[in-house]
């Protein structure tokens, strides 16, 4: 295939990518709106006015960047993890495995499906937030820059679970017992400066923890720690990801006999 | 010769230690119409696994428009349109989507994929089906539009694995007539299919594949010419006792108003029919045991088609 052949390859996988969670919309972006709406509503509005400040904000204005790069996180997770496993159980894959399309091309066209989904989803989730914050932006290349990071990063992940998935079951594991400990102990609802020092140091090995700082410094200027590092730990992931995906999937793991 | 296909001592051997494959060579020539068969488990799909990369060969050389799989596997990619035995498209797209989109991942640009997809939806008679769920349609439909999705790059190799399973007699006549008519226009058929009277009917060219080795190579002509008896049942008007002296030596009575008569290529009906008016057997009526190809492949490979071990 020349160049603009595999990028007509590219945009179709895209296009069926974002056509796929569009059409089941009920389950791809309403759900993280209702589910933040109760963050804010409950931890936010009714806890949140009793905790008071936090690293000299309001607690909801604290609140609102992890919680916008959380359902970032999960929607670019679920999307490639869904699709892809989805494609693999059902066999549809095979149509893409049978044609010239390079295994490069079919990586990138995933992680942009699940770039576009997260970015969706974190904008619907800004919307709903305005309602409970006046938004201010520190820096918005920061914001961008780490919303699509972060989304390429967990597009990856959710494409290495699909990837050795071999039921629905697998499926559901790692967002349950990895992701949704990681994140909720990533500095979503809280300062890390709040935990004793054995624990800070244990929560600096959570990565999600450099995202999540990185994001609420592009709103509020502030971060438990250093943007570069957050960046040099996203990169890093994302290189480690990348390359083992393509591996995978250059050696067919799970896909071919 | 220019070949669509060549393979050489393809093997395979799974992670599970099953050999499929015992070192196969295959030629199928351009334009041409072959037949692959063999039993279940013979190793028919692995052979098409192989070459549109869903199965990894152990070892062997697989050329498709001379073009080796391994050397440049997308360009050889490019030549191939596969139906796979299974359904293998997603089934809460629809038919235009799934087409559209399959020209896409040739490279092909959204219009023309638009004008392929509707130039072959409506050939295969699902233009008024391109907006329904493919998941909702029919499994004669189904068959159909896996075949749609097979062509819409216009490959110069069409691999056909079993497109007829499961489809009522109309619509694999008219399937028959489809796949003929992209044969004349050029396109080189692979297919493999249980019903050898569709194979004896639609290919030139035939291979039998028995556990995991091709024991017969060659056309189709040929190889019906090796059969050298038919067998034809006789239903009496008047039950028998005893099979006549004068006939015991090829005749089998099967019950006593039921004759199974094997008669030799060489041999006429007529001296056939002579010798039971002489033992004063009347016969009602006559048919042939078994199809042509299917008492030849039962000679090869020892069971039905679509038997396994």
């Amino acid at each position: 295939m020349n160049p603009l052949q595999q990028l007509i390859a590219f945009v179709t996988i895209v296009t069926k990518e974002i056509t796929r969670f569009l059409r089941i919309w009920q389950q791809t972006l309403v759900p993280p709106a209702i589910s933040t709406l109760l963050y804010f509503v409950i931890f936010g509005s009714l806890i949140g006015k009793r905790i008071g400040q936090m690293d000299g904000f309001d607690y909801m204005d604290f609140l609102v960047p992890g919680l916008i790069l959380m359902s970032v996180i999960n929607a670019s997770y679920q999307n490639v993890v869904g699709s892809f496993f989805g494609a693999k159980w059902g066999k549809s894959i095979e149509e893409l495995l049978v044609s010239p399309t390079p295994i490069v091309i079919i990586l990138l066209a995933y992680i942009t499906g699940g770039v576009a989904r997260g970015a969706l989803v974190g904008l619907i989730v800004t919307g709903v937030s305005l309602f409970f914050s006046e938004l201010q932006i520190h820096s918005l290349t920061v914001l961008f820059s780490i919303v699509i990071l972060t989304a390429i990063l967990f597009s990856l992940g959710g494409l290495m679970n699909a990837i050795f998935a071999k039921t629905f079951d697998d499926v559901s594991i790692i967002p349950t017992f990895v992701l949704l400990p990681l994140t909720y102990l990533g500095g979503v609802f809280y300062s890390i400066h709040l935990l004793p020092d054995f624990w800070q140091q244990v929560s600096m090995a959570n990565p999600i923890l450099y995202m999540v700082n990185a994001f609420r410094f592009g709103f509020l200027g502030i971060s438990d720690v250093s943007l570069l590092v957050s960046y040099g730990m996203i990169l890093f992931f994302i290189a480690c990801l990348f390359i083992a995906s393509l591996y995978l999937l250059a050696r067919s793991r799970g896909l071919r006999a | 010769m220019d070949y669509a296909l060549r393979t050489h001592q393809l093997s395979k051997t799974y992670a599970n230690g099953v050999t499929a494959l015992k070192g196969v060579d295959l030629a199928v020539a351009q334009g041409d119409f072959y037949a692959l068969l063999g039993p279940n488990g013979a190793g028919k799909s692995t052979v098409i696994g192989i070459l549109c990369s869903l199965v990894n060969k152990t070892a062997g050389n697989v050329e498709i428009f001379g073009v080796d799989i391994d050397r440049d596997f997308a360009r050889a990619k490019s030549f191939l349109g596969v139906v796979p035995q299974e359904f293998n498209f997603n089934i809460f797209e629809t038919p235009l989507q799934i087409v559209r989109n399959q020209a896409g991942y040739y490279g092909i640009n959204r219009q023309t994929a638009l004008t392929q997809a509707e130039k072959y939806l409506k050939l295969l008679g699902l233009w008024d089906k391109r907006a329904e769920r493919a998941g909702e349609l029919s499994g004669g439909f189904k068959r159909r539009l896996m075949i749609a999705r097979a062509l819409v790059h216009e490959p110069r190799l069409l691999i056909l694995d079993e497109p007829t399973a499961g489809v009522d007699i109309e619509i694999r006549r008219s399937m028959w007539d489809f796949l003929r008519q992209i044969n004349s226009a050029g396109t080189t058929i692979i297919l493999t299919t249980h019903y050898l009277e569709e194979a004896e009917s639609l290919c030139r060219n035939i291979g039998i594949i028995n556990q995991g080795a091709l024991v017969e190579n060659t056309s189709m002509r040929t190889l019906l010419r090796q059969l050298n008896v038919e067998t034809f049942v006789l239903d009496l008007e008047q039950p028998l006792t005893l099979v006549p002296a004068s006939l015991a030596h090829n005749t089998h009575m099967v019950d006593p108003t039921t004759l199974e008569i094997a008669i030799d290529r060489d041999d006429n009906l007529n001296h056939v029919y002579a010798m039971l008016s002489a033992a004063d057997i009347k016969v009602r009526s006559m048919r042939n045991k078994a199809n042509r190809l299917e008492q030849l492949f039962i000679n090869l490979v020892g069971q039905a088609p679509g038997n396994s071990k």
